[in-house]
């Protein structure tokens, strides 16, 4: 079996950055991630990040996974392993992971889950038929691969993802014909909102999915109108003929392999889903097993990037090989992360949090 | 269908990767992975459910949502959204759960 100090699952921008300061600090990191790159959503995303300049703002999405990745690749106790799935996480220590055709054990001092999330999924008839895909899917297909989704599409959810697809998607050409919004208020920041009204596109409010078209393949989609208790509205259908729909009604934890190895959960709905209860060293339950990023609550990929930064500094820490300016770059990358959860969208985060505090008895 | 003109991304030209759909030799660029490269020749059905035999296609692109397993060189459940195209590779639609040879 092969053995490292530290094994990250996920090489998205949190699980890179705890990379780098795990490295500093000394230690061997191992980097298994399922895609063909690392750099997780990031390499698909065009636009401008937000926020100070600690925190990458004004650099496109993908440039800034180069740039987390030159970080860390000269280091010489560094392997990444990609297209390579973790399959199992054990208590005594033990991942193992599908890579091609075969099936390996590492043991490891420690882990950091990183896994991200995964899009949420809604429910309405013929949901399945292709041609439907999860928002972030279409940014995939659209800016990585340079392949569009369909020509005429309609965009289910008016959050920060559902806009800034939609704003990508009439880059690479495509007819945005509508976003819709269950909500009777857009979700997402205003400023994306004013963009895609200005070139045109009718964001509708109160109105759903009632069901998708098509017998191979997606046609068209029948939308239909809510009132102020989210109840359908009778006779206030309508078809618009499309060959792409965009799923965009947010995200959830991938908490599974958290799950697997019996780490103590909870649901809070704040944070999208389950997640694991964590002290404030980002430790969970299970004392080698930590986390950072999108796993333990969605946010954006700025405060995962500080996540990171900070949960690779506490599991060198764990493993009596601290960082050198360790308390230092603690309490900057803490301030760094509480300055991001101080903007409007901070607000459930916190509230997420808290809850999360009051189910943690293991610190 | 590609992108041919990007206001922030170029796409160059990249080598063109023969391989067999169905039966049929098609291809795809390098660079692509299994799914993309059957998106760009306008093919949405990529397996089918286990019960009902329901179309299904590409959805989550991120290895996790089951929807693009395929069969490849024989092998059943491949993910086909993170999956990198090879050359003269044989990729079939899914029916079943799989069979192990």
């Amino acid at each position: 079996m092969i053995y490292k100090d530290l094994i990250i699952i996920g090489g998205g921008p949190s699980g890179l950055c705890a990379a780098k300061t795990a490295l500093e600090a000394g230690i061997s990191v191992l980097i298994i991630d399922r895609n063909p790159k690392v750099g997780g959503q990031l390499i698909k995303q065009t636009h401008k990040f937000f926020g100070s300049k600690d925190q990458y703002a004004k650099t496109r999405g993908y440039d800034i996974a180069s740039k987390l990745y030159r970080d860390i690749e000269n280091f010489a106790n560094l392997e990444i392993l990609t297209d390579t799935t973790v399959v199992g996480l054990y208590k005594d220590n033990v991942v193992t992971v599908v890579n091609q055709d075969r099936y390996v054990r590492y043991q490891a001092g420690s882990f950091i889950v990183a896994t991200g999330a995964s899009e949420k999924f809604l429910a309405f008839e013929n949901n399945d038929l292709p041609g439907i895909y999860g928002a972030g899917a279409t940014q995939t297909l659209m800016n990585v691969y340079g392949v569009l989704p369909g020509n005429e599409v309609v965009m289910v959810g008016s959050g920060n993802i559902g806009l800034i697809v939609s704003y990508q998607l009439m880059q690479a050409g495509v007819k945005v014909k509508a976003i819709l919004e269950a909500a009777p208020t857009i979700g997402g920041y205003k400023v994306h909102a004013s963009k895609i009204t200005r070139l045109g596109v009718p964001i509708l409010t109160s109105t759903t999915v009632k069901k998708a078209i098509g017998e191979t393949e997606i046609k068209a989609v029948e939308i239909i109108s809510l009132d102020q208790k989210w109840q359908e509205i009778p006779n206030s259908n309508r078809v618009l003929p499309i060959d792409a729909l965009c799923i965009s009604v947010g995200l959830t934890p991938m908490h599974q392999l958290l799950s697997m190895v019996g780490a103590k959960m909870k649901f809070v709905s704040e944070l999208g889903g389950f997640v694991p209860i964590i002290n404030s060293q980002h430790q969970t339950s299970i004392k080698s097993i930590f986390v950072c990023g999108d796993v333990v609550g969605i946010e954006e990929a700025s405060s995962a990037m500080m996540e990171g930064y900070l949960t690779g500094l506490f599991v060198a820490h764990y493993l009596n090989h601290s960082h050198k300016d360790h308390e230092v770059l603690v309490e900057h990358y803490e301030s760094q992360l509480s300055l991001l959860r101080n903007g409007p969208f901070g607000i459930k985060t916190k509230v997420g949090l808290t809850k999360l505090k009051e189910g943690s008895n293991h610190a | 269908m590609r992108i041919e003109r990007h206001p922030i991304l170029d796409f160059p030209k990249k080598q063109e990767v023969f391989f067999m759909f169905e039966g049929t030799k098609v291809s795809g660029f390098q660079g692509d992975t299994v799914a993309s490269a059957l998106h760009a020749l306008g093919i949405k059905t990529l397996s089918y459910s286990i019960k009902k035999k329901r179309p299904r296609g590409f959805y989550c692109a991120i290895g996790n949502c089951a929807s693009c397993h395929m069969i490849i060189n024989g092998i059943p459940n491949v993910r086909t959204c993170i999956t990198p195209l090879e050359s003269n590779m044989v990729v079939e639609r899914q029916i079943n759960k799989g069979v192990v040879k």
